[in-house]
């Protein structure tokens, strides 16, 4: 192949689906556009730049400006008849669900470098690393969301997560926070470790990467076979348990969950909920994409496939959630307590995912009364929207943390005694938060709840163990209500005591400012329901 | 005002009254309780012109409209009113109104007070107003956060207690209802709408004949029973009620006893029998039998009580019975309802009842609460010759509280005597010891008021605060009585709204069992 034909397929492409190479790096844009601000901000300390001008304006530069390229990739979308492409050859997909992610992450991103700059966690010196982590483990995240190989899905977790290790042990002074990095590590290392062996597993007996290939492939191997007595089913079923370890990793589900409340604990608030958020909304997006790639179209092997893995991770799902909440109730730090309802939360939302695939297990209309073929979608839907009310109530959450942390250096719960009483804007934010993490209407996380329990509820008619998954997530709603209104009340009806630190913050002070925004968000949403889970919708159905 | 607007209003105007709260000065805390009892006045101005606008000829929802909310689900906000839901808004602005002017005794933090109180009549109103069924389950939680609050700040000496208990009472209840709902939704093709929901269960939808399966009617009755049973207070879901209602202050108490109890009654009325016929008939025997049993329970605890608030408390458990049993009174023999009119007339007695003790309890915690400002203190054993020093106090107090002991003449001899007369046809057993019942509740009234307000002289703490009561309370006291005796003389203003309603009701009730009850007998059903 000559030079100009080799030209020509980086400008064209030839495969069908495919995006050519050029398109394939104008639809990378916003990842362009972060790792290029991490290099900006590199550059300029070299030249003693961020003396003149502050660092975070060039993270949130960056940040702002691809988030404003996603929402026109997303507008891109919307208004014309743009179809999903596979874009550098396959390695990535670009679609709906992407885009929605990707505009998720940066979003957060912003809202994450505004916390940072409100609470000036990282100081001067430290900005220009800081920044170019968080941007990194962005940028690692968006690939995670649209990743489209096995690759790929590997090298965006180790993106994600290396800079994730870093920013555990910010505190380079902390005792605590070097030994919850340390954990960190330790644990992500052989987490990864054993994914990368499923991963290659799977790649060796199905023979591709490709994840539209997955259930072809499946299909095919598998047409003959049956039962465990099969080594290949049993190969197959290993891999997949250990891709399922590394993503049990991600998403801190027990009994991968340990080094969570030490690396919260450790972190620094804001590093808490970055983590809580981001890196959780990534794992979901990319176990979404693999799951449901793998389950194609739930017929012939699939079918079983698909069942038992959803009820497999159903029943993680019903452990996670009772162990996160029943740990978060004896918690006297309040990021400890935050850590293990992030672990419960994703046991909620890994029941959306688990009623996907025990939903798209069947293929007849006969078992359900409505349309089946909206089912899926729905289920995603309540994921999608979940995570978005997630973003704010768990970011609302840790900012106040952040906030009553730089004046009293304490985060211990006892001592947010009769908060109310000095800075009311924290404590009825606070509290706006706490309950929408019970899941009480009118605020947001009811109906991101709500969605999930009613696509469980229809994954009942398929199989009765979803009747325990659904009863499994009332229940722990209730259990959940300890926890949560133990900071509540702990803030709004005890009495502050005399010799404890006061706090004072004004109604009108830009970080006020910034929590009353994201609680504002969280009652928004949960009064404005519509738009959001209109859009939710149409990302989900880019997956089917 | 167009119907539409006003319904809104209704539902709205508290919650958009709290707003400009923010703006007040907190020391300003006169101005911001007469800018709270204003819209609270308004309100309730609101539900009586509600009132005058209503057709009590018709039978079915009036007022009807439909906004999409979310589209995607389904859900609507729809709101609509008919002749069992009427009675229960006039009284929620009533016993706001009544209770705004009672919340004179909270001092601290009287912004906070002010705005959680507005929110729970906007919660109160939409329980009672709205016609979808996410709707309404959203309501019913938008009541629960202002609540917990309002008896965890302002409340007692174990409020932290009692607030969590019913919060968490209360969100057990809820999500046993939201699974009963998911039910309904997807058996119903994707429909919150409880008109269409209800249509659909009788077999008289247009597009979908199909009816709800047995097992389902039944799991989905239990649940959404023990949701509302939670609220009524039945036994053995009461404990919460004496707790939250010592604990809360006065005011709080008087809207807990008045206005949230009357849901989980409603509830029952407007959703759990509609929507589910075979269940509540394959129940009805059982519930006629705890509401017999929380009638004596109630009183016979309510006897053992030294506290005084304790004792009204209890003595809600009780009243709330004659509600169960007068709805529950649903006699079946072979498929066909039989004496449809006298289960017509136990549900106008459970509605009539709803009302009544909404004027007489609350009535009582107010009465309790007069004398707990005074003297800081509830033992009934150490009060003692009250008549002697607030004689016109005294007199205001044995009128409500006879009208709580069920007097002719007083509102709530109607409830308690149509019930149980209902309940004869029904089973004459349950309404022999019902009507036994009457006389527990004599009992211990007639001995409260005698340790409490009769006696040579009060020899308790603080004789010197024992003052006649102020202009204010006399108002509130003077007013309560009123109504009393109103709806005890003329009780045919509350049952001629609600009639054509609940006869339509038990009408479609009785025919959907029938046809049921039919299907069933082919067996066509599973």
């Amino acid at each position: 192949m000559d030079f100009e034909a080799l030209f020509k397929q980086f400008l064209s492409g030839d495969v069908a689906q495919q995006a050519s190479i050029l398109r394939s790096l104008t639809i990378f844009l916003p990842e362009l556009v972060l790792s290029s601000s991490i290099v900006l901000m590199l550059v300029a300390r070299l030249v003693s730049l961020d003396r003149i001008i502050p660092t975070h304006w060039f993270a949130l530069l960056g940040g702002m400006t691809s988030f404003v390229i996603v929402l026109f990739q997303f507008w891109e979308f919307g208004n014309s008849q743009t179809v999903p492409v596979e874009v550098f050859t396959g390695l990535a997909i670009h679609d709906e669900f992407s885009i929605f992610f990707r505009g998720f992450l940066t979003f957060f991103l912003v809202f994450v470098i505004a916390l940072t700059v409100l609470t000036g966690i990282p100081d001067d010196e430290d900005a220009p690393d800081f920044y170019s982590l968080l941007c990194g483990a962005v940028v690692g995240m968006m690939l995670m969301s649209s990743a489209n190989h096995l690759l790929m899905l590997f090298i965006g977790i180790e993106m994600a997560s290396v800079p994730s290790y870093a920013m555990t042990g910010f505190l380079k002074g902390k005792r605590r926070s070097s030994e919850a990095a340390l954990k960190f590590v330790v644990y992500g290392a052989g987490a990864a470790g054993v994914m990368l062996f499923g991963i290659s597993l799977l790649t060796g007996i199905l023979g591709t990467a490709q994840f539209s290939e997955l259930a072809p492939r499946f299909q095919a191997v598998f047409a003959n076979h049956a039962g465990m007595q099969d080594p290949a089913t049993r190969c197959v079923a290993l891999a997949l348990l250990m891709i399922a370890v590394g993503f049990a990793f991600k998403l801190s589900l027990v009994p991968f969950h340990f080094w969570c409340p030490d690396a919260f604990h450790g972190a620094p608030a804001e590093v808490g909920g970055f983590l809580s958020v981001g890196s959780k909304a990534a794992a979901f997006a990319l176990l979404v994409r693999l799951t449901t790639s793998l389950a194609g179209d739930g017929s012939g092997a699939l079918s079983q496939l698909s069942l038992s893995s959803g009820l497999g991770l159903g029943l993680i799902a019903i452990i996670t959630t009772t162990f996160g909440n029943l740990a978060a109730y004896s918690q006297r730090n309040i990021k400890r307590m935050l850590a293990y309802s992030t672990i419960a939360h994703a046991g909620y939302m890994l029941m959306a995912v688990s009623a996907l695939l025990v939903l798209q297990s069947v293929q007849t209309d006969l078992v359900f009364q409505g349309n089946h073929q909206e089912n899926g979608p729905r289920a995603m839907e309540g994921l999608l929207y979940y995570l978005c009310v997630y973003l704010f109530m768990n970011l609302g959450a840790f900012a106040i943390v952040a906030l009553i942390r730089n004046q009293t250096y304490s985060e211990e719960i006892d001592d947010y005694k009769g908060l109310a009483q000095q800075v009311p804007v924290l404590a009825i934010c606070m509290a706006i938060c706490m309950f929408s993490l019970v899941g009480i209407p009118p605020l947001g996380g009811f109906y991101g709840k709500a969605f999930i329990f009613a696509s469980v509820y229809e994954a009942t008619n398929v199989h009765w163990f979803m009747w325990l998954v659904l009863a499994a997530g009332g229940l722990n709603t209730v259990i959940s209500l300890f926890y949560y209104l133990r900071v509540a009340k702990t803030m709004c009806m005890d009495s502050r005591p005399a010799d404890a630190v006061p706090v004072t913050l004004a109604a009108s002070s830009s970080p006020a400012m910034y929590v009353m925004l994201v609680s504002g968000m969280v009652v928004f949403l949960g009064i404005i329901i519509d738009p959001l889970s209109k859009v939710a919708l149409h990302a989900a159905h880019a997956l089917f | 005002m167009s119907p539409e607007t006003l319904l809104t209003c209704i539902v709205f105007l508290p919650a958009v009254w709290a707003i400009p709260l923010v703006l007040f000065d907190a020391k300003a805390k006169e101005a911001m309780r007469y800018w709270g009892v204003l819209g609270t006045a308004l309100t309730f101005a609101l539900t009586l012109q509600l009132l005058m606008q209503f057709d009590s000829s018709k039978s079915g929802m009036q007022f009807k409209f439909d906004t999409p909310w979310i589209a995607n689900w389904n859900v609507f906000f729809s709101l609509g009113v008919d002749g069992i839901s009427l009675p229960l808004v006039v009284l929620t602005g009533f016993v706001c109104l009544l209770s705004m002017l009672a919340s004179w005794s909270i001092d601290k933090n009287v912004k906070g007070y002010l705005i959680l109180f507005l929110i729970l009549e906007t919660g109160m109103m939409g329980v009672f107003l709205s016609l979808d069924f996410f709707l309404f389950y959203v309501f019913w939680e938008v009541m629960l956060l202002p609540m917990y609050f309002l008896i965890g700040i302002w409340g007692g000496p174990r409020r932290e207690y009692a607030a969590i208990k019913f919060f968490l009472y209360t969100l057990a209840g809820s999500v046993l209802m939201l699974i009963a709902m998911l039910m309904f939704y997807f058996n119903s093709d994707r429909s919150f709408d409880l008109l269409e929901l209800a249509k659909i269960a009788s077999g008289t939808s247009a597009g979908r004949s199909h009816v709800y399966g047995m097992s389902m009617q039944v799991a989905a009755f239990i649940m959404l029973f023990i949701g509302f049973a939670i609220k009524l207070p039945s036994f053995p879901f009461h404990t919460w009620l004496p707790d939250a209602h010592v604990e809360a202050p006065t005011p709080i108490s008087m809207i807990l006893a008045g206005v949230l109890l009357k849901m989980g009654g409603y509830g029952i009325i407007r959703i759990a029998f509609p929507l589910c016929p075979y269940g509540a008939q394959y129940a009805a025997y059982f519930l006629a039998a705890l509401g017999v049993f929380s009638i004596i329970y109630g009183a016979f605890a309510a006897m053992a009580q030294t506290d005084f608030k304790r004792l009204v408390a209890y003595s809600s458990v009780s009243h709330m019975g004659y509600v169960l049993l007068g709805i529950a009174v649903w006699k079946i023999v072979d498929g066909k309802t039989v004496g449809r009119e006298y289960w017509e007339m136990g549900l106008n007695a459970a509605m009539f009842q709803m009302i009544a003790h909404g004027i007489s309890s609350t009535g009582m915690f107010f009465m309790v609460g007069v004398l707990y400002d005074r003297v800081h203190h509830r033992d009934i054993n150490k009060f003692g010759g009250i008549a002697q020093v607030m004689p016109h106090y005294a007199a205001l107090a044995a009128v409500i509280f006879f009208a709580g002991l069920g007097l002719p003449g007083l509102c709530g001899f109607v409830g308690e005597v149509f019930s149980v007369l209902a309940c004869w046809n029904f089973s004459p057993l349950l309404a022999i010891v019902a009507a036994s019942g009457v006389i527990l509740t004599a009992g211990y009234i007639l001995w409260t008021m005698q340790r409490v307000y009769l006696g040579p002289e009060y020899k308790g703490p603080h004789p010197e605060a024992l003052v006649e009561m102020n202009s204010r309370e006399l108002a509130i006291g003077y007013t309560l009585v009123a109504t009393a005796i109103l709806f005890g003389v003329l009780p045919h203003l509350l049952f001629d709204p609600m009639h054509g309603s609940i006869q339509a009701l038990t009408q479609s009730l009785a025919s959907s069992y029938e046809t049921l009850y039919g299907a069933i007998h082919t067996s066509q059903l599973p």
